[in-house]
């Protein structure tokens, strides 16, 4: 992959309101976008994650910081001067054009040729297979339909960068699975650098090469969904992406000890007192004798492809493990039943807090 | 509608069930004959009042107008096209020739310059004003809307008398640009077309804002923000987006001006004297001191032609725009 970088945030500071009375949207967040690649801002709403989408389409001037553009200043630039275009939460179609005079906007905007615009719309057009919709108005057409005209309209211009506000949240669950797999073919087709804004981190992880999680304000942790996954870096990315333990535990010299009382192994980090983590499909469950930690069941909840079973470990923290259904659906378990829980070997991670 | 449909799917039954279906579908013919009957029941009232209130005096304005005037007003039954010549014409008293009527060219011209400045002059004015009303927050709009609409509370004659009391030679306006030192001598704006497009100015302005203000509280402003992505300056936002989309607005408010003000009475009366007349005032000229009931009968049915027209024209040209893009 070609690893220059695209958009470069340094330091940037968003504050709404004033005084005492000031919020921070962005509290000091850097942040590097490589060229070509599909990068994701991953958070719950309000975490700041539309805020920097806005900053970089130029929607909004930060109150301190810089924004680069393939290493430009772009900070305090207009959006209209910005080679950076959108796709819109709700589209925001012109509800007076055509769908191919959307898609034209930009490109007539931009001062090209009109043979230039023509040839332009129809590609896009194909790009997105709606050119049997061409001289239909925006109000005739399905949300889905909608929002391939807000794709083909941002990429006509061939911007730099393409902003993606959470694209998918207004389309039904079947729908969203099909544009998922379609914006990863666009982006692959383009070759333009795409940052994606969502709340749901199955779109985050199956679509992204890297995903940025942010909180309150921060970026949490920068990486491919494979690093977020099975390396987060503290309790909240942890939490917020898929299911996971976590385990008190203090250092002591053999590894760490946790806190019902057992040492095991896991990288060292700084602190004596940390927090593990492990996923539910990394835990097995074994006789009791042979586990490293005794456990009892207390829940189990059949999910078709796996059984889902909570445990209570001798100090009372609560852990779930996730098995693989037997082709039977009988696991054998039984709520009480004494069990003996062993961790996959490297699967244990230590959260910085 | 459902009538035929439901016949239609009867007969393709089988034999069986045709009996029930078709007097199921006879009886449902009988329920929309009943409604349409009872609809036209219910508006009848509305439509003789609309016959005799609309269509009544606007055929006995036709017929008064091929009819010859009478001595002290009222018309005499004979036939006569004069009423007709004489908007643009007048008969040299001597050789019985036709000459253009200039009085009355420049009252007609008067008339529609009037009121296209004053239709141009209110939206320039106007649609700031609704686009400043329009991104209010929700509470505060109610209040605007109201100031905009306290003047149709009081009188229209008693508001033209107040712009009188401005506008007058040792009125408002003047004494306070004397007593400035900006002039010396008073300036003469009543009794001119200035006056007469001041006061029109005022009058129609709310029928200007309210329909634009309809039109941008319904404006998506995320729009602006697309026009902006797709780099569109502030100025091709406004021409290539807020325009189009808010043109509905602009119609209609359009019309509401344009067309009471060519008809306009009180406002040329009192401001613009005797002398600036408008088509209003001319045809009242002719049913009053003119005594000319013919005359003023073919005025009025040339007003009503021309803002047909102006409307037909303008919509026309209007949604053609809208569709062109």
């Amino acid at each position: 992959m070609n690893q220059t970088i695209a958009i470069s945030a340094q330091n940037v500071i968003k504050a709404f309101g004033q005084g005492d009375h000031a919020v921070r949207a962005l509290d000091d967040v850097s942040l590097d976008i490589r060229k070509g690649e599909f990068f994701t801002l991953l958070g719950p709403s309000g975490c700041g994650k539309t805020t920097l989408l806005r900053l970089i389409a130029g929607f909004e001037m930060p109150s301190g910081g810089t924004i680069l553009l393939d290493g430009a200043d772009i900070t305090t630039l207009p959006p209209n001067k910005r080679p950076v275009n959108t796709v819109f939460q709700s589209y925001a179609l012109f509800p007076h054009l055509t769908v191919a005079q959307n898609v034209a906007f930009g490109l007539e905007m931009l001062g090209k040729s009109k043979s230039e615009v023509t040839a332009r719309v129809a590609e896009m057009l194909a790009l997105v297979k709606l050119e049997p919709l061409a001289h239909r108005k925006t109000s005739q057409l399905s949300g889905g339909q909608q929002q391939r005209v807000a794709l083909a309209r941002a990429l006509a211009p061939q911007p730099k960068v393409l902003l993606l506000d959470e694209p998918l949240s207004a389309l039904d669950l079947k729908l969203r699975k099909e544009m998922q797999i379609e914006l990863k073919r666009l982006q692959t087709e383009t070759g333009i650098t795409f940052v994606f804004v969502t709340h749901d981190q199955e779109e985050a992880l199956t679509m992204s090469d890297r995903i940025g999680v942010m909180s309150a304000g921060h970026l949490q942790q920068v990486g491919s969904p494979k690093e977020i996954y099975t390396r987060p870096k503290n309790r909240f990315v942890a939490s917020f992406i898929g299911e996971t333990n976590f385990l008190g535990a203090t250092r002591d010299p053999m590894g760490y000890r946790l806190d019902c009382g057992i040492v095991v192994q896991a990288p060292a980090a700084q602190a004596d007192r940390v927090t593990l983590t492990i996923r539910p499909e990394q835990l097995r469950l074994v006789p009791e004798a042979e586990g490293d930690i005794p456990a009892k069941i207390t829940n189990l909840v059949y999910f078709g492809t796996d059984t889902h079973c909570h445990m209570s470990l001798p100090d009372g923290t609560e852990v779930t493990a996730r098995l693989q259904s037997p082709s039977d659906g009988e696991s054998g378990l039984q709520i009480g039943q004494g069990i003996g829980l062993r961790f996959v070997p490297g699967a244990l991670q230590v959260l910085e807090e | 509608m459902s009538g035929p449909a439901s016949g239609k799917t009867a007969s393709s039954k089988p034999a069986s069930g045709n009996q029930t279906s078709t007097g199921a579908s006879a009886a449902e013919q009988a329920l929309v004959k009943a409604s349409v009957r009872s609809g036209w029941l219910l508006s009848t009232p509305a439509l003789v009042l609309l016959a005799l209130a609309a269509v009544g005096p606007l055929l006995i304005m036709l017929v008064y107008s091929f009819l010859t005037p009478g001595e002290y007003g009222n018309v005499e039954w004979g036939f006569s096209t004069d009423a007709w010549t004489g908007i643009l014409f007048t008969r040299d008293v001597f050789d019985d020739t036709l000459r253009l009527e200039d009085a009355h060219l420049s009252i007609l011209w008067r008339s529609v310059k009037l009121s296209l400045m004053t239709t141009a002059f209110t939206f320039a004015v106007g649609f700031p004003t609704a686009w400043f009303i329009a991104t209010r927050p929700q509470r505060q709009r109610g209040l605007w809307l109201f100031l905009i609409t306290i003047p149709f509370w009081t009188n229209l004659l008693i508001r033209t008398l107040a712009i009188n009391e401005i506008l007058r030679t040792e009125g408002l306006l003047n004494n306070i640009l004397i007593g400035l030192g900006l002039i010396t001598e008073p300036i003469q704006i009543i009794y001119t077309d200035t006056a007469v497009f001041i006061g029109m100015t005022y009058v129609y302005l709310p029928l200007m804002v309210l329909p634009l203000f309809a039109a941008i509280d319904r404006f998506d402003m995320r729009l602006l923000e697309a026009g902006y992505d797709l780099y569109a300056t502030r100025l091709q936002v406004l021409r290539r987006i807020i325009l189009p989309v808010v043109k509905p607005g602009i119609i209609a408010g359009s019309i509401l001006v344009f067309v009471p003000a060519l008809g306009a009475y009180v406002t040329p009366r009192i401001l613009g004297g005797g002398k600036q007349m408008m088509i209003g005032n001319f045809i009242e000229l002719q049913f009053g001191q003119g005594r000319n009931w013919p005359l003023g009968a073919s005025l009025s049915v040339t007003l009503l032609v021309i803002v047909t027209a102006a409307l037909l024209v303008y919509v026309r040209f209007a949604n053609r725009e809208v569709t062109r893009g």
